[in-house]
């Protein structure tokens, strides 16, 4: 108890330190220290030392419509000072109402405008990661099983055992006809895996993790994407009927086809919703994360170094907890997002084997 | 918003990442996994229905072999009390058969007892009519003036017949 007492103390005096030191600075700005944190970049931000910052450059790849295809480090362009251009692109500032953040082109005519960019940016580096985790994570164990499918399994292969059949047996199986199961399994499990290692690798704040991959709209887009062409290219013959001509009174469908829209809308809306949950479910998290941490500094900044630490002690505590339901919430979001997948799946690859039955 | 408008360049890599990922794991990694593991449950419960098999099998046999032995212990005690039937039954016959025997030669030797006894006799009356006769004979040879001297000749007579009676 004494022990535990002396080490709060401690930490109190710590964060002191820290908040003393922010406190020379100018006032942090909460809104871009978020959303920097929180959102894409071109450079890996590791740290800073004595002013200069530590990070890991990222390429910066741009068509230009008037100069074509540019490929450089990114270290060029986030270094600049500002007025001062990089082959005619700098990055916006957090301010900009347009493209806060974003690499932008001056043209000749100094019109700012936004180039093709398929730079390899933090989050593209995440998703990377996790990718290359999930070969390194899987695939040995997959060629063992080849190698000999009777042997004893060994514990890292029991793991990944019990990780698959967790997701086939407690989300795909119920959900999906059975005959169907090796065919949209291995999209489901790799969703799975993908959407619950992007979000625990979200969670750990150092390189080469910490990238907010699941937190972005433009991977649960591609995701709920996938979802859709699964649910409706892969979808079978009764679904299609069952949408374009349902089992409704005439009214409904034949001079205005009032149904056969309300349901092609819905195909839209599900994989829509799916992509709004799992961004807007991690993304919230982390701000929450991050506005703990800001609240710090703001505190400090507003009222001194003392409240500003006697508010670090809450707000750590706080911190633990969140990152603690956070990873709760890894896990919970993957599930959803996978569960409603393989629902909506199999709601589309229903009907044929009821119809076979009520033929024989 | 920025945050909401999705960046094209990203999910250019997204989609790269993903589907590579996606094709590799599909192609060479969940079957493998998925095939080696419900190949095994099937090597699993198929083994165990064939030990379940066998213990019944057992239990079968080993049934069988007890009821084997009750039917030999049955037939073991049928056996036993057969023969000590019998052996009760030989005994008696036995033992009438040597009573029967016993009765019979005791008739027997009574019969010839009763048979040596009539002879005895009858040579015994034979001899008693010779000598009565050999008596009268010599009696009436000699005329004898009193009876002192007729009983003594008879005593004489007597005598000298002596050995020949004892014979």
């Amino acid at each position: 108890m004494k022990c535990s007492l002396r080490h709060i103390i401690l930490l109190f005096l710590l964060t002191l330190s820290f908040v003393a030191k922010a406190e020379e600075k100018e006032s942090l700005d909460v809104k871009s220290f978020i959303f920097g944190h929180t959102g894409d970049g071109y450079c890996f931000h590791i740290t800073e030392i004595k002013g200069e910052p530590v990070c890991v450059w990222l390429p910066v790849i741009v068509h230009s419509k008037e100069t074509g295809w540019h490929c450089f480090s990114s270290k060029h362009v986030c270094e600049l000072q500002e007025g001062e251009t990089y082959q005619g692109f700098y990055i916006a500032p957090m301010t900009d109402p347009k493209h806060p953040g974003k690499l932008v082109e001056v043209s000749a005519s100094g019109e700012v405008t936004r180039p093709f960019d398929l730079s390899f940016t933090k989050n593209a580096f995440g998703i990377f990661l996790v990718c290359g985790f999930m070969l390194a994570f899987f695939l040995p164990a997959a060629r063992k099983y080849k190698k000999d499918p009777m042997a004893v399994p060994s514990k890292y292969q029991g793991l990944v055992e019990w990780l698959t059949y967790m997701v086939l047996d407690g989300i795909i199986s119920p959900s999906i006809p059975k005959s169907k199961v090796p065919k949209f399994a291995p999209y489901l499990l790799t969703v799975f895996f993908f959407i619950f290692f992007c979000n625990l690798f979200g969670l750990i704040p150092f390189f080469p993790f910490g990238a907010n991959v699941t937190g972005n709209l433009s991977i649960t887009l591609v995701l709920a994407l996938c979802t859709y062409v699964a649910v409706n290219v892969l979808g079978n013959r009764h679904y299609w009927k069952d949408i374009l001509w349902p089992d409704v009174p005439l009214f409904l469908k034949f001079p205005i086809p009032l149904m056969p829209i309300i349901e092609l809308v819905s195909t839209l809306t599900k994989p829509f919703a799916l992509m709004i949950r799992l961004f807007a479910n991690i993304l919230a998290g982390h701000i929450i994360i991050m506005v703990l941490m800001a609240l710090i500094f703001i505190i400090g900044g507003m009222y001194g170094a003392g409240l500003g630490s006697a508010t670090s002690i809450i707000s750590i505590f706080m911190m633990v907890f969140m990152t603690a339901l956070e990873c709760l919430v890894a896990y919970i979001q993957a599930y959803v997002f996978t569960m409603l997948s393989s629902i909506f799946i199999g709601m589309a690859q229903e009907g044929e084997e009821e119809k076979k039955l009520v033929k024989s | 918003m920025e945050l909401f408008l999705p960046e094209s360049g990203l999910m250019i890599w997204m989609l790269i990442g993903f589907l590579i990922v996606l094709l590799i794991l599909a192609k060479v990694g969940w079957p493998m996994i998925m095939g080696a593991v419900s190949k095994r449950n099937q090597h699993i419960s198929d083994s165990l229905l064939a030990a379940k098999e066998a213990n019944e099998a057992l239990a079968g046999i080993e049934a069988a072999k007890e009821k084997a032995i009750a039917e030999q212990q049955a037939e073991q005690i049928r056996i036993i009390n057969e023969s000590q039937e019998l052996r009760k039954q030989l005994i008696e016959e036995a033992r009438t058969e040597a009573r029967n025997e016993a009765e019979k030669m005791v008739a027997d030797a009574r019969l010839k007892i009763q048979k040596e006894q009539t002879e005895a006799m009858n040579q015994i009356k034979a001899e008693v009519i010779t000598l009565s006769v050999d008596i009268a004979e010599k009696l009436l040879q000699r005329e004898l003036a009193d009876k002192d001297a007729q009983s003594r000749y008879v005593e004489e007579i007597l005598k000298e017949n002596q050995p020949h009676i004892e014979a």
